[in-house]
């Protein structure tokens, strides 16, 4: 693209033709004010207050969408901007439910943050103000219009990256709002529970629904407390006690749960070991029938949810075996219980997992009895807050045995590309019964969200696809529907870059931050000695003590499950 | 190329035209007045003459309008409604002029015309607007086979060449837009912007109800020009007599092969018109939410640049001009360059369709030269305020324009003068107010109308204008402060200078033009709490005069009981009960009920 010299505050920078104004800035040390803008949104121009002066204009432009031009005169900050800007925070704030202190959002509220930087202490206007209610029906988010700004990042995100289409702009002037359609409520709209307005909303309008109160109570019941975290918490807790993105905090994270009075602390990726042998077991079976092919991933909930919804016909695709958060509470309520002569009545089962939607899969009625709460990232982080533990300063210790132990392969599985990288490792091995020297399968890394990998596996060529974001995985499941589908298996995440940056982790999800905290878990992968999941040792003893052979009767019953019609058709009022 | 004639019957059009005939007003307006029942009448009535519908000549004060041809003579008839139709009737039939209602023998003749200059509504009124052949007889589609002569570019050239500005407000060059899509290949679209949504404009409804085939011609040679086989014309379905006359009026083109794929023999020109109705709202008349609503989305603005002609519909070149631009096209096109050009200002040529509103003796529309003043528009055509009032100002261009004052009532209609006087041409909406119109009010009513028409995207409108609005409420309702005055003047400069689209940009013109001008009844409303026109009621009080009879009348109209007294003596007003309706002032037979300014 041709580079263009322009005058950014009286100096000369250089900047591509056509580039936005706000990314010029941001380039050259000036971070615009911004509300509704993201880097990976369509620049929609709503909020206004990222307004510039640029010569020769009459008005003030918006920095977002407004490209620049050779010689353009641009000015950032002189007091008939901060003017606007400030009349512009005044507007939002007389429309706004000013419970700051109360709100799940304080300290991390961008509108509460501009507030605060220009001093708005008195908002001269009076007058109407919505009112709306709080919806808390979604097992996942709660939605409070009243502390809605408008911004539409909620509705970019669920509509154009995730194309959901769960919620959406209704009304128009000043009753404008966001809710989903025909006077559903949250819980009966298409929502797939991914997070992603919550992490898109700069303001309290959409925050995800605590379960910190029940955790609390269970702490305390009495009963014996059992932990298991996902692979991605360990790269990004750290960052809620402000250390920089990509510091693994694992051995604090499980002293941390120790302190809070988990009696034990089990670990995800022990799980995950095992949905890889599992799931790789089956796409071998189908592979070799010729079977139901793309066979599609299934360890995350939001994107189950989307394919029950919108891809009913299609869900033999999926593999039947369970998420490892899911596989994992199976195991504790049926073996570890059985092992150790307890009721799974008496054991409580708490997932701290970097998602929202998992709130929902641990309802599904399927899972009925298993894990009993779901703490995020950001919940957890608050909760350890609250014990007054001093997070950093922890001495590190190790998850307990026997699910407790994993490879290499599992660590990887908190980011995108890393559950078919996994895969692709067992699957290797077990097709030609070897064990192969390869374990990095590059082409599956990365942060596009489509990615392709043509893999030889003993003389069979497999053609992978992995993807992040719902509107990608629409396209694979068009292909799919109409029959032209090139693949054998496909990896889909709901999230952008995968766990990493799911709807509980701690904000904000730049395409950086996301590649740091993949580096840490990839790290972690290549540290560890065993990198492949069926040679898991305590997974393969688990199989010989309990499970019998691998994708066997007993492993079907407790790590596979079916999936429903959610049809989204025939939820209209 | 193919001739004309062998698409349509002209000299059946042409005979129509030229014989005796009797002729009634219906579009809407007249319709309204109830010009459908009269024609029903005239036409049951066995005259034996042919009984014509025609569109609006836009003298709205007439309505319903009749004209009798016969022998080469017209006559003018007005405000004949249907009980009235029978003495059309005898006078056709005796060939007499029935002179109750006789107005002129013709337009020329009426007071109201003889400033205007019909060159884009010449047929309004005169013929069928349903006609194709009435239309071709007219000289209809001149304009479409001399562009058709001359290849894209050079029909493009015309159009810079006669300085046609945009009539849909911001007037710009009409050539100019369509150059940008000069170069470009593939798919391109064309849009007739007819989402006429300003209150107190009417003239584009006019126009389509009265010659739809010639915005449609414009459209054509709009299509040839740019090279877009596809166009929509997009109107708002609460005027439906406009939407039937225009889908009717397409399908005769269809019929008559005028639409469709090498019209008129010309090799790949190939045109497909759609009308698109829309559901109404105020910001689709924005060009960028009239694309979005036309694609089925969320009549929502979008930042500009990238402006439409390089990615409007479907993220192809698209050009939307209104209804107003499409009647110039044609018109130029037929007329011709030379004597188009001797129209109008330097700057702005030709012609502007004006309404003229508001407190003024013969509203309507009229077709005005640019350059006329506003004095002329408001006294020579308009016939001056009614009798008895003072003129104040006038309202332009809608709820985005300002007021100006009678004292620069000399300013030319043109675009950049009205500007720096505060207003806008907009769709060209002449408002008259007088003595007894409070510009305090004025501006709270327009506020309300954006308040309630802004889409609800970008922050300054969709909140600034309700803040404006509750200013405005506090100050006509007696509750302002002084500060109030300066909130609102700042929120509006930043609403004008933040908003994302010309609706919250121009929102708060009304505020700051009668601010400019009318600054006093601001500070008379926020301190003395008085309103000089007696507009705003809580500042005012109904008195019993002198003159009052005691016949009682007022206590038993008074829908709140708030006036007693005792008969043959006169009567009182309990100023806390009262509502301020009115109600009593008007019924007094006596004039003895006075409204006055609360001290």
């Amino acid at each position: 693209m041709a580079k263009v010299s322009v005058n950014l505050n009286g100096e000369s920078v250089e900047a591509d033709d056509g580039e936005m104004i706000i990314d010029v800035a941001r380039r050259n040390g000036i971070d615009v004010p911004h509300l509704c803008w993201n880097v990976r949104f369509e620049r929609i121009g709503a909020c206004r207050i990222c307004v510039v002066e640029v010569e020769g204009n009459p008005k003030l432009v918006a920095s977002c969408s407004t490209p620049v031009k050779a010689g353009m005169v641009i000015k950032t900050h002189t007091p008939r901007i901060l003017e606007a800007r400030r009349t512009n925070l005044e507007l939002l704030l007389a429309n706004h439910d000013l419970s700051c202190t109360t709100c799940a959002k304080n300290l991390k509220c961008r509108l509460q943050e501009y507030a605060h930087d220009f001093m708005i202490q008195e908002v001269p206007f009076s007058g109407k103000r919505k009112r709306e209610e709080v919806d808390y029906s979604s097992p996942s988010i709660v939605r409070d219009n009243n502390k809605c700004i408008l911004c539409e990042q909620c509705v970019q995100v669920c509509n154009k990256i995730q194309t959901v289409y769960a919620i959406g702009l209704q009304n128009r002037g000043f009753k404008t709002r966001v809710a989903p359609p025909m006077r559903m409520d949250m819980n009966e709209s298409a929502c797939i529970n991914c997070g992603q307005c919550v992490v898109a909303c700069p303001t309290g309008a959409l925050t995800e629904k605590s379960s910190i109160k029940e955790v609390i109570d269970a702490l305390n019941s009495g009963k014996y407390l059992i932990a298991q975290t996902a692979p991605s918490i360990r790269a990004t807790l750290g960052e809620c006690f402000g250390l920089p993105p990509g510091v693994p905090v694992t051995g604090q994270m499980v002293s941390a749960l120790r302190d809070l009075g988990f009696q034990k602390v089990f670990d995800t990726n022990f799980a995950a070991d095992i949905t890889i042998i599992e799931e790789g077991t089956e796409f071998i079976k189908r592979f070799k029938e010729n079977r139901s092919l793309p066979m599609i991933t299934t360890c995350c909930p939001a994107w189950i949810k989307f394919a029950e919804q919108f891809y009913y016909q299609e869900l033999h695709h999926m593999s039947s075996c369970r998420s490892p958060q899911a596989i994992l509470a199976s195991l504790v309520k049926t073996y570890y219980a059985e092992k150790m002569g307890k009721d799974p009545k008496d054991i409580v089962l708490i997932d701290i997992m970097p998602c929202t939607a998992k709130k929902f899969e641990i309802l599904r009625p399927e899972y009925k009895g298993e894990a009993d709460y779901v703490l995020t990232t950001v919940e957890l982080a608050k909760l350890i807050k609250q014990y007054s533990i001093d997070f950093l300063n922890l001495p590190e210790s190790s998850f307990d045995s026997p699910m407790g132990e994993s490879t290499g392969a599992a660590d990887i599985f908190g980011q995108t590309g890393g559950v078919m990288e996994a895969a692709l490792r067992s699957v290797a091995d077990l097709m030609s019964g070897q064990d192969l020297q390869r374990v990095d399968y590059v082409n599956v890394r990365g942060m596009e969200t489509m990615k392709e990998a043509e893999v030889d596996l003993g003389g069979n060529k497999i053609k992978t696809c992995i993807v992040h974001t719902l509107g990608e995985a629409r396209k694979l499941m068009d292909q799919i529907r109409a029959g032209t589908s090139p693949y054998h298996f496909i990896e889909i995440m709901a999230c952008y870059g995968g766990c990493v940056g799911g709807g509980g982790q701690p904000g904000p999800h730049r395409k950086e931050i996301l590649e740091k905290r993949a580096g840490a878990l990839r790290k972690e992968d290549s540290d560890k000695k065993i990198r492949k999941s069926h040679q898991n040792p305590d997974a393969l003893r688990l199989y010989k003590e309990y499970l019998g052979e691998f994708g066997g009767e007993k492993a079907h019953k407790l790590l596979h499950t079916t999936y429903t019609n959610r049809c989204i058709i025939k939820k209209c009022k | 190329m193919k001739k004309l004639s062998e698409y349509v019957d002209t000299e059946k059009g042409a005979k129509e035209l030229a014989g005796d005939r009797v002729t009634v007003g219906v579009a809407t307006c007249g319709i309204s007045a109830g010009a459908g029942e009269t024609l029903k009448a005239l036409q049951d009535a066995n005259l034996g003459v042919l009984v014509d519908p025609v569109g609006c000549s836009g003298a709205c004060y007439n309505e319903p309008i009749v004209t009798v041809k016969q022998g080469g003579v017209y006559s003018i008839y007005s405000h004949v409604t249907k009980d009235k139709a029978q003495k059309i009737v005898d006078a056709v039939k005796t060939g007499k002029i029935c002179g109750e209602l006789f107005t002129a023998h013709g337009l020329t003749e009426m007071d109201y015309y003889k400033k205007q200059q019909r060159i884009v509504m010449e047929n309004c009124g005169l013929i069928n607007p349903l006609s194709i052949e009435q239309y071709a007889a007219c000289g209809g589609f001149k304009g479409l086979l001399e562009a058709l002569l001359l290849e894209p570019k050079e029909v493009i050239d015309v159009m810079k060449d006669s300085r046609l500005r945009g009539r849909g407000g911001a007037g710009f060059s009409t050539g100019v837009k369509w150059s940008f899509v000069l170069g470009k290949t593939g798919k391109k679209y064309l849009i007739c912007n007819a989402d006429e949504g300003d209150p107190g404009a009417f003239m584009n409804r006019i126009m389509l109800e009265s010659d739809p085939f010639k915005v449609l011609e414009g459209m054509m040679i709009a299509a040839y020009a740019i090279g877009a086989d596809e166009a929509f014309i997009y109107m708002r379905l609460e005027r439906p007599l406009s939407i039937r006359m225009m889908q009717k009026a397409i399908s005769l083109l269809g019929e008559k092969h005028l639409l469709g794929e090498n019209i008129l023999g010309k090799e790949g020109y190939n045109l497909k018109i759609r009308v698109k109705k829309g559901a109404g709202a105020f910001v689709c008349g924005e060009e960028t939410a009239l694309m979005n609503s036309i694609m089925g989305q969320r009549g929502y603005p979008r930042p500009r640049p990238p402006f439409p002609a390089e990615k409007g519909l479907w993220d192809k070149p698209t050009i939307i001009n209104n209804v107003d631009t499409m009647a110039n096209v044609a018109t130029i096109m037929k007329i011709g360059l030379d004597r188009y050009k001797k129209i109008g200002t330097e700057k702005s040529r030709g012609t502007k369709t004006v309404c003229l509103t508001g407190n003024v003796k013969r509203p309507g529309v009229i077709e005005v030269p640019f350059g006329i003043s506003l004095k002329e528009i408001v006294y020579d055509i308009g016939g001056g305020t009614p009798d008895g009032t003072k003129f104040k100002a006038v309202q332009m261009g809608g709820p985005a324009g300002g007021c100006i004052p009678a004292s620069l009532m000399d300013l030319p209609l043109d675009y950049e003068p009205l500007t720096a006087a505060g207003a806008i041409m907009g769709s060209g909406g002449v408002v008259v107010m007088t003595d007894r119109d409070c510009m305090v009010d004025v501006a709270r009513y327009f506020m309300s109308f954006t308040q309630k028409e802004s889409c609800g995207k970008c922050t300054p409108c969709r909140e600034g204008t309700l803040r404006l609005l509750e200013i405005l409420e506090r100050l006509t309702d007696g509750s302002g402060k002084k500060e109030d005055i300066e909130l609102a003047r700042k929120l509006s400069i930043f609403i004008r200078d933040s908003s994302l689209c010309g609706l919250g940009q121009n929102a708060p013109n009304p505020i700051l033009s009668t601010m400019k001008y009318f600054m006093d009844e601001y500070v008379q409303h926020a301190e003395q709490k008085t309103c000089a026109a007696g507009v705003c009621k809580n500042m005012l009080t109904y008195v019993i005069t002198d003159k009052c009879v005691g016949c009682g009348n007022c206590a038993r109209i008074c829908p709140v009981a708030a006036i007693s007294g005792k008969l043959k003596t006169k009567y009182a007003i309990d100023d806390e009960k009262c509502i301020k309706c009115g109600e009593c002032m008007r019924n007094c037979a006596f004039k003895a009920i006075e409204k006055k300014s609360t001290p």
